[in-house]
């Protein structure tokens, strides 16, 4: 069937870019003139982040399977990532002729923009925070659940079967493990007794250093919300979404240059966003693993921002362990594990965590010592 | 047993051992060749470019008996003879349509006096259309500068023939 009403979509985008602007202007207004750098740097050091993420994904996996990576553009390969941000900026973007254009271009601008906007509520280090909301975590899940809307209408306008299978995989991925992620957090904020981050990390603080963290009571939790937040970001060996070697490359098949660049620089974003919650929530952020310990004024002049994107970068790392270790999942045993798996271990373990906090088992949850 | 597997299955005891391999490959040498850099070595029996030869005297090798024409799988191979002047049986027309060639070495192998053979040059191109259409010219003008490798690697390999 021809589509054939051409679509006028210059109204609806006059009108989304009025509100963008008027948005961005009335943030702006309200934000103290030192938080605007601040931003820029922040989401530059994002950006430049995802460029060398994907070098080192190269490498490592390159090593692991007894390769060498990149090593030509630059010296070791350094500028591999530029060149090839360089080269997808100069590609064209193709639109398949029977896509939806307007819905087409918008799709990869919906799954970047929640995963730039849920850097907002991290806290780098203490007070090191752009919004310092109470509803943090519920804004965390907020957004990263709305990327996935841009990953089924990309599915969908492209009109190509190999993207709408894609877009339906991810769609019920990203919906099975959104609720074991959400259990899991679950945990996190009837350990801590709060949704702000900041005041999650604070409550992880303790005597005992490293054992201190929620890592330790929560494991399961732990496990379950990193392994659900590798479904979540759609990469190995939950990456059926794309399955290259079965959908071609799944909902992004059709798509070219910038744009689908732009899908992958979200994709990145995703995964250095769930490292950096994962660091966060279970591993205490900007604490040192030494508090509390002899050691603690040996390393007292660490700052906490680099404990913290030394946590997530372990993350990262293991990210692309995990990639170069697994292969891809069954579809069905996909959902099997979601459903049938995680989300029965995550309720169970939210009934014993109940009960350890009941008893206030120390030095988590006991309440004298705060 | 079922709940002992379950419990084994729950402790991801598996992905930590498919975890340790990779890690373990990780601070492997890596076996990486730097291609234009380092090269891997090289068999005589190698199948590259072709080549016609010439004897010593610079008298061309090829009589014209078509052998290599007939087994050519991928019918690449295109002469056409005629006495010349001597008397002598001598190709006119000898073309090696790279294109089609799949470089099995069959015309090497058919030639009764050594003359079409397969070189070690892999390294080339065809910049312009009908680069990689090679003519008995061409043929000849490869052989002249390659011979004293092409004689070499036929030395080494007679005693296996």
């Amino acid at each position: 069937m021809k589509i054939s009403m051409p679509f006028k979509p210059i109204g609806i985008i006059a009108g989304l870019l009025f509100f963008l602007l008027a948005g961005v202007i009335l943030v702006l207004w309200q934000l103290p003139i030192i938080t605007i750098p601040l931003l820029v740097i922040t989401v530059a050091g994002l950006l430049l982040g995802v460029a060398y993420l994907t070098y080192a994904e190269r490498k490592i996996i390159g090593y692991i399977q007894v390769r060498i990576g990149p090593n030509r553009v630059g010296p070791r390969g350094w500028l591999q990532p530029i060149a090839d941000a360089v080269k997808l900026m100069f590609k064209e973007i193709i639109f398949p002729s029977t896509a939806n254009r307007f819905l087409f271009v918008a799709a990869p601008a919906l799954t970047m923009a929640p995963a730039l906007a849920a850097w907002a509520v991290i806290p780098f280090d203490d007070k090191w925070v752009f919004a310092d909301i109470n509803a943090g975590l519920l804004y965390i899940l907020a957004m990263t659940s709305m990327g996935v809307y841009g990953v089924i209408l990309a599915g969908w306008a492209s009109n190509s079967k190999y993207a709408f299978l894609g877009a339906m995989r991810s769609a019920a991925q990203i919906v099975a493990y959104e609720i074991a992620m959400g259990f899991a957090l679950v945990g996190v904020l009837m350990a801590a007794g709060s949704l702000n981050l900041s005041d999650i990390v604070n409550a992880q603080r303790g005597d005992y250093g490293f054992l201190n963290w929620y890592w330790l009571p929560l494991l399961p939790l732990f496990l379950i919300y990193f392994i659900s937040g590798l479904a979540e970001t759609n990469r190995a060996p939950f990456d059926v979404a794309e399955g290259e070697s079965e959908i071609v490359a799944g909902f992004h098949v059709e798509y070219s240059g910038m744009l689908f660049a732009v899908f992958f620089l979200a994709e990145y974003l995703n995964m250095i966003l769930i490292a950096a919650l994962t660091a966060l929530l279970f591993l205490g952020g900007w604490l040192s693993p030494f508090q509390g310990t002899m050691l603690e004024t040996a390393f007292a002049w660490v700052p906490g921002i680099a404990w913290f994107l030394m946590k997530t970068s372990i993350f990262l790392f293991l990210f692309l362990w995990l990639r170069a270790t697994f292969p891809r999942y069954r579809y069905d045993q996909i959902m099997r594990l979601g459903w049938k798996v995680f989300i029965p271990l995550t309720i169970v373990w939210i009934l014993v965590l109940g009960i350890l906090i009941l008893v206030e088992l120390p030095p988590w949850f006991s309440t004298a010592g705060v | 047993m079922a709940i002992f597997n379950y419990l084994k299955s729950l402790s991801l005891h598996e992905l930590f051992k498919g975890m340790s391999v990779t890690w373990r490959y990780l601070f492997r040498p890596k076996i990486t060749v730097q291609y234009p850099e380092e090269k891997t070595p090289m068999s005589p029996r190698f199948r590259g470019h072709h080549a016609l030869r010439r004897y010593s005297d610079g008298e061309e090798r090829c009589i014209a008996c078509k052998l290599c024409e007939a087994v050519c799988p991928a019918l690449a191979i295109t002469i056409e003879a005629e006495p010349r002047d001597d008397g002598s049986r001598r190709t006119t027309r000898y073309d090696v349509d790279l294109y089609k060639c799949i470089f099995c070495g069959f015309c090497e192998e058919a030639c009764p006096v050594d003359a079409i053979v397969e070189t070690r040059k892999f390294e080339y191109h065809g910049a312009v259309k009908g680069d990689l259409l090679l003519t008995k010219d061409k043929l000849l003008a490869i052989g002249d500068e390659l011979e004293p490798q092409i004689a070499a690697d036929r030395a080494q390999d007679a005693p296996y023939r």
